[in-house]
């Protein structure tokens, strides 16, 4: 390898300045982490690191105050978009963001999330969509696949017994608080690379004071879907992606001049 | 065939998910059987040349181990200096 070195070159890719040295705790394969690199690529290229505040939620990614290299704060469970509305009011000329997953954002702070969407306030929401609750072991999450077995639905989540998942960028694009409300997929390095668009128009849509934004991130658990990493990428291919369309389901007017 | 790029596999964050290994297209990446990480799983790395470094083992790292490099074709160096001089 000593002779690479001796040839002229140019770096392609390197880590992220606003990840830290953290090596992450998810388990090996989880796209939790190429979301977090999205997010920090994403506040690298506008240069606003420094002026960025996260609310980290509880959940698997309740540790990402330890991975983001930025002041981060941590909310109780499902209320980091209420966490994230004081920081914004008191600290309006800051950026300020959530990370949260979907038995946060999606269950217990159902009500959070829509408020802070009717309100319209000026912050930005990365939604990770893994279709089940990956910290406390497997549960059925409201945004579980029908027939997708989970470990408090062995036989395969049943809608009679116990609905449908909801699909949250839908139901937030209805509101007229919302700028930008997007769905993207983590499954391969082309829905990568337009997922990480969807993150910068949120982060620009906040830049420009145009209200709430949110990008929807389908993800994976290989741990708790029981399957190996890259049959995980393919389950979401395959199986989330026709439950949850991608693409932008609300965008504002001044934001389709924008060119990132 | 020449050397046009490669990668580094940084060990502190490698977990060994193999993601990178389906998703290269020249098919140059593969776990390192014969080595551990300080975590105790078996890192990636580049098996044979062929490596374009075209990044997408980057893109699709859920760590952020990779770092992709490009050799520099020998021309941009010279309209580099050329401009330096004058």
């Amino acid at each position: 390898m000593t002779t690479l070195h001796q040839i002229n070159h140019q770096i392609v890719y390197q880590r992220p300045e606003s990840l830290s040295d953290t090596n992450t705790h998810y388990c090996p394969g989880c796209t939790h982490g190429v979301a977090h690199r999205l997010v920090a690529e994403v506040l690298d290229e506008m240069g606003i690191r420094e002026k960025t505040i996260g609310v980290a939620p509880v959940g698997c990614s309740v540790f990402a105050y330890k991975y983001f290299n930025m002041d981060f704060v941590e909310a109780a469970h499902g209320r980091a978009p209420a966490m994230a509305t004081g920081v914004k009011r008191v600290l309006p000329q800051n950026t300020v963001y959530t990370y949260q997953g979907d038995g946060d954002l999606a269950s217990i702070g159902m009500a959070e999330i829509m408020h802070v969407a009717a309100r319209g306030e000026n912050i930005t929401v990365i939604f990770i969509n893994n279709a089940i609750y990956g910290m406390t072991g497997g549960q059925m999450a409201p945004t579980t696949l029908p027939g997708m077995k989970t470990t408090s639905s062995p036989l395969g989540r049943d809608v009679e017994l116990s609905g449908f998942p909801i699909r949250m960028s839908e139901m937030l694009a209805t509101m007229d608080g919302a700028g930008y409300i997007a769905r993207g997929s983590l499954h391969d390095a082309k829905h990568i690379r337009k997922a990480k668009k969807a993150i910068r128009i949120a982060f620009e849509t906040q830049e420009r004071g145009l209200g709430f934004s949110m990008v929807e991130l389908l993800s994976s658990c290989p741990t708790n879907w029981k399957i190996t990493p890259n049959e995980a990428l393919d389950f979401i291919a395959e199986q989330m992606v026709p439950v949850f369309p991608l693409g932008e389901f609300k965008t504002n007017p001044e934001l389709a001049k924008l060119r990132v | 065939m020449p050397v046009t790029g490669w990668i580094e596999v940084n060990d502190h964050y490698c977990k060994g998910c193999d993601i990178c290994v389906a998703a290269c297209p020249p098919n140059v990446i593969a776990l390192n059987m014969e080595r551990l990480t300080p975590k105790g799983y078996h890192p990636a790395h580049l098996v044979s040349e062929g490596c374009t470094g075209c990044g997408i083992c980057a893109i699709v790292c859920p760590d952020a181990a990779i770092t992709v490099y490009r050799e520099t074709p020998q021309r941009t160096r010279q309209k580099i200096t050329v401009q330096e001089i004058a």
